[in-house]
């Protein structure tokens, strides 16, 4: 803390507490973070408890979505992580040339993502895996679509908007806006990227491998 | 990814004297990113729907006073309401469920953490601003359509939600039961929405306490306003996702045709309730938390003594909040659920007894030989504290399975919550309005008139409520649109009726309420900035303070209940006002300078 005496006086906005600790930003999206971890520990929750209430409305690893063609998503969207740490480190080292390009390879493997996914839906609905349980006909019961959509689906959706995010912070990265003493745009839509990325693995691996 | 920390864009904020250009109307009092405007503009819409709710009962209170007869005025509300004035089985449906949504999420809890957390965090921690303007800003706009999308429903065809405010499936699930389907599914969408707009001001509360107090706050020094905003802040933020969870598995099950809780195509209904309460039960002390720590402010204010044992107070808050996450399940004893967990939900449910006891008993504390100013704040205050443990004690009858058997969905339950929601909550409401009205307005609302309303609104509210415990110990179960056409309850209808008239007597005080508090808002009725000689740092600026708050930074020196202090000028010793080196005795109740 700063000593009392030195402040006394000092007009308002001259005094930085952000500057101790962690600054307000990064502080901010932390505390959302914690906000979103409850929302899909929500939705994962409901699909635990639906599984082990009815077995029989779900089928085998394998059976009906592909383990394959999500593994190698998976991998996508894990590159997409690392290609974040660069564009972070690129700034931090005043490599602007570097930011741009790395934030662009995470662009990309990010839409990339989604793009697989929708792939995947669209090829998952023709065999009649769906959510709707009046409409479902694939292994199981309409219990597997519906808690399926519901996961994969809000989880795309925060794909997406990390995927705009990124692209609105590429624009700031272009003109400029971003010094490594000013950095707290590019690591904080970092942070949101990271723990996407992190629910995806999780998601994986109870929805697809267990 | 680790950094050393460093000052972005983001982290400047306008202080005072940076703007000095008039600000254009509309961003001055409707797009405004000031924290007191917002506050205020939560004020008003709070309050509009406290009014409304209360509208929406009284109908309740008539059916139930005086069934099958029309109500005064009733003919002016559509035909699919009250047809000839007489409420309709339906719409009493829908009036018990929009009564309860309405006053918990649109006046309860924007009262307290909209209101108060907007107004008092910046002034009372000594910042400019919330951590983040734009998103405060964006909180009430999310709000306020919420709210106007909740009273749509009301207009569209088959009306307005009616499966509870609980929303149980599959009641809620499926239109065919209750007969509202476009209604329900606006509830479900304006909740949604509203749970955006209540983490959007849970963020900014958490980051703004975090980071943003003044020199010499260290948490020990925090009020426990403050204090309590921050604790119920992280209740809204780990439950309200849980919410947003629940209502969009109801909403595609209604919508869309998906099958979460659809029995026949093998959801669990039962999964609902425990999604539901998971939230709830955080959602409960939501409602309570904030007022606690306003009743803290005004008691030891009007007491004119420090908050009896501070630390324990933050520490009762704060088990408090950790305790109602493992207690969801004492709303569903009666669910079908494995009574094994009904035992283990029952005694974590009786825990929460302790950290509330200690509350009451700090309270009465820092009554105790106090040199007591009877304002309207502490009367409002006191009477939070005498029936918060009445509401309490009921609690605890609920809480015992085997007693929860008997009363579960009685009149005994809706006693109990109108005892914490609307002796406790409300009465600090009041107390906070009041208290802080100089914050809001300029200034002091009037005492003969404050006091007036709370003596009578302190008696009428205790003879509406007290008779339905009695009620509920005879077996009137509630939402019932015609009790009395079951023999046992058919002669409970005059005690009925006594409720309905004094709740029609209760409401009516309120205009004493309205009255006081337009009347106050006048331009000579100015007060300076600390007319409850009060010590924290809100006390410090003018009423009401300038856009930025403070022009220099507030140096934070002790607690914010330094009152009485021996050897003091004054009873009062405001937080930042630097220590005399003057020969002192430091006072018992001082906290030892660091």
């Amino acid at each position: 803390m700063t000593s009392h005496a030195a402040t006394v006086g000092v007009p308002a906005r001259q005094h930085e507490p952000e500057l101790e600790g962690v600054y307000t930003v990064k502080l901010g999206m932390w505390v959302f973070l914690l906000s979103e971890v409850m929302f899909f520990t929500a939705l994962i929750g409901t699909y635990v408890i639906l599984r082990f209430a009815n077995p029989d409305h779900f089928a085998e690893p394998g059976e009906v979505l592909s383990i394959e063609l999500t593994a190698i998503n998976t991998f996508v969207l894990i590159c997409s992580s690392v290609t974040m740490v660069k564009a972070f480190a690129a700034l931090q080292q005043g490599d602007q040339k570097g930011l741009k390009l790395w934030l662009l390879a995470t662009i990309a493997l990010g839409s990339g993502f989604v793009g697989v996914q929708a792939y995947e839906y669209y090829h998952l609905w023709h065999d009649g895996f769906v959510p709707v349980a009046e409409i479902y006909t694939a292994e199981g019961g309409p219990l597997y679509g519906s808690t399926f959509y519901l996961m994969t689906g809000f989880h795309g959706a925060h794909v997406t908007i990390g995927v705009f995010a990124l692209a609105f912070v590429l624009f700031k990265a272009m003109r400029g806006s971003y010094t490594p003493q000013k950095l707290g745009g590019v690591e904080v839509v970092g942070l949101y990227w990271h723990f996407v990325d992190l629910v995806w693995i999780v998601l994986f691996t109870i929805v697809y491998l267990i | 990814m680790s950094v050393t920390a460093t000052k972005t864009d983001f982290d400047l904020l306008p202080y005072a004297g940076e703007q000095h250009e008039e600000l254009p109307f509309i961003r001055k009092y409707i797009f405004s990113t000031d924290h007191k405007v917002i506050g205020t503009q939560f004020l008003f819409m709070s309050l509009f729907f406290l009014l409304l709710g209360g509208m929406l009962a009284m109908m309740i209170r008539w059916q139930l006073g005086f069934p099958a007869q029309p109500i005064p005025g009733g003919e002016l509300l559509p035909d699919t309401m009250t047809p000839g004035g007489i409420v309709l089985p339906e719409f009493y449906n829908s009036l018990v469920t929009m009564h309860g949504t309405l006053m918990i999420f649109f006046a309860i809890m924007p009262l307290l953490v909209g209101v108060f957390g907007n107004l008092l965090i910046p002034l009372q921690v000594g910042a400019a601003d919330m951590a983040f303007p734009k998103l405060n800003m964006a909180s009430f706009w999310m709000a306020f359509p919420a709210g106007l999308l909740m009273l749509a429903s009301f207009t569209v065809e088959g009306g307005a939600a009616a499966a509870g405010w609980t929303a149980y499936a599959p009641l809620s699930s499926s239109g065919e039961w209750t007969g509202v389907y476009l209604g329900q599914q606006l509830w479900l969408a304006s909740l949604f929405i509203l749970g955006f707009s209540s983490i959007a001001g849970a963020v900014n509360y958490i980051t703004t306490i975090i980071n943003m107090r003044a020199p010499g706050l260290t948490w020990f020094r925090i009020p426990l306003a403050t204090w309590s905003l921050f604790i119920t802040s992280w209740l809204i933020l780990l439950a309200m996702p849980i919410l947003a969870g629940a209502l969009i598995m109801l909403l595609s099950d209604q919508t869309i045709g998906t099958t979460f809780f659809v029995p026949e195509t093998g959801g669990e209904p039962l999964l609902w309730q425990h999604l539901f309460w998971y939230f709830g039960h955080p959602e409960v002390y939501i409602l309570i938390v904030p007022a606690m720590g306003i009743t803290s402010e005004v008691i030891a204010n009007g007491a004119r003594k420090p908050v009896f044992g501070y630390k324990s107070m933050v520490l009762a808050i704060i088990s408090i909040a950790f305790l109602s996450w493992i207690v969801w399940g004492h709303h569903m004893f009666m669910s079908g659920m494995n009574p094994m967990l009904g035992n283990a939900f029952m005694i974590t449910t009786m825990l929460i007894a302790v950290p509330s006891a200690i509350k009451v008993f700090n309270w009465l504390g820092t009554i105790w030989k106090g040199n007591i100013h009877f304002h309207t704040p502490f009367l409002h205050g006191a009477a939070f504290v005498s029936l918060f443990i009445v509401g309490g004690l009921s609690g605890i009858f609920m809480a015992a399975t085997p007693v929860d058997i008997q009363i579960h969905d009685t009149y005994f339950i809706v006693a109990h919550l109108h005892y914490v929601l609307f002796g406790g909550s409300l009465f600090g409401i009041f107390a906070g309005i009041t208290f802080w009205y100089p914050k809001f307005f300029g200034g002091i609302m009037n005492e003969s008139l404050g006091k007036l309303h709370f003596g009578l609104t302190f008696v009428l509210y205790n003879l509406v409520f007290f008779p339905m415990h009695s009620l509920g110990v005879q077996g009137m179960m509630r939402r019932l649109y015609d009790p009395y056409q079951y023999d046992y309850l058919a002669d409970m209808l005059p005690l009925n009726r006594f409720i309905s008239i004094s709740a029609f007597l209760l409401i009516v005080v309120q205009l004493i309420f309205i009255v006081n508090f337009f009347m106050s808002m006048r331009r000579s009725n100015k007060c300076g900035p600390n007319p409850w000689r009060a010590n924290s740092l809100e006390w410090t600026l003018p009423s009401p303070p300038p856009h930025g708050n403070f022009q220099e930074m507030p140096v934070v020196y002790r607690g914010p209940y330094e009152y009485s202090v021996p050897g003091a000028e004054e009873d009062f010793l405001p937080q930042n006002e630097p220590p005399k080196d003057v020969e002192r005795v430091p006072g018992p109740f001082e906290q030892p300078a660091d």
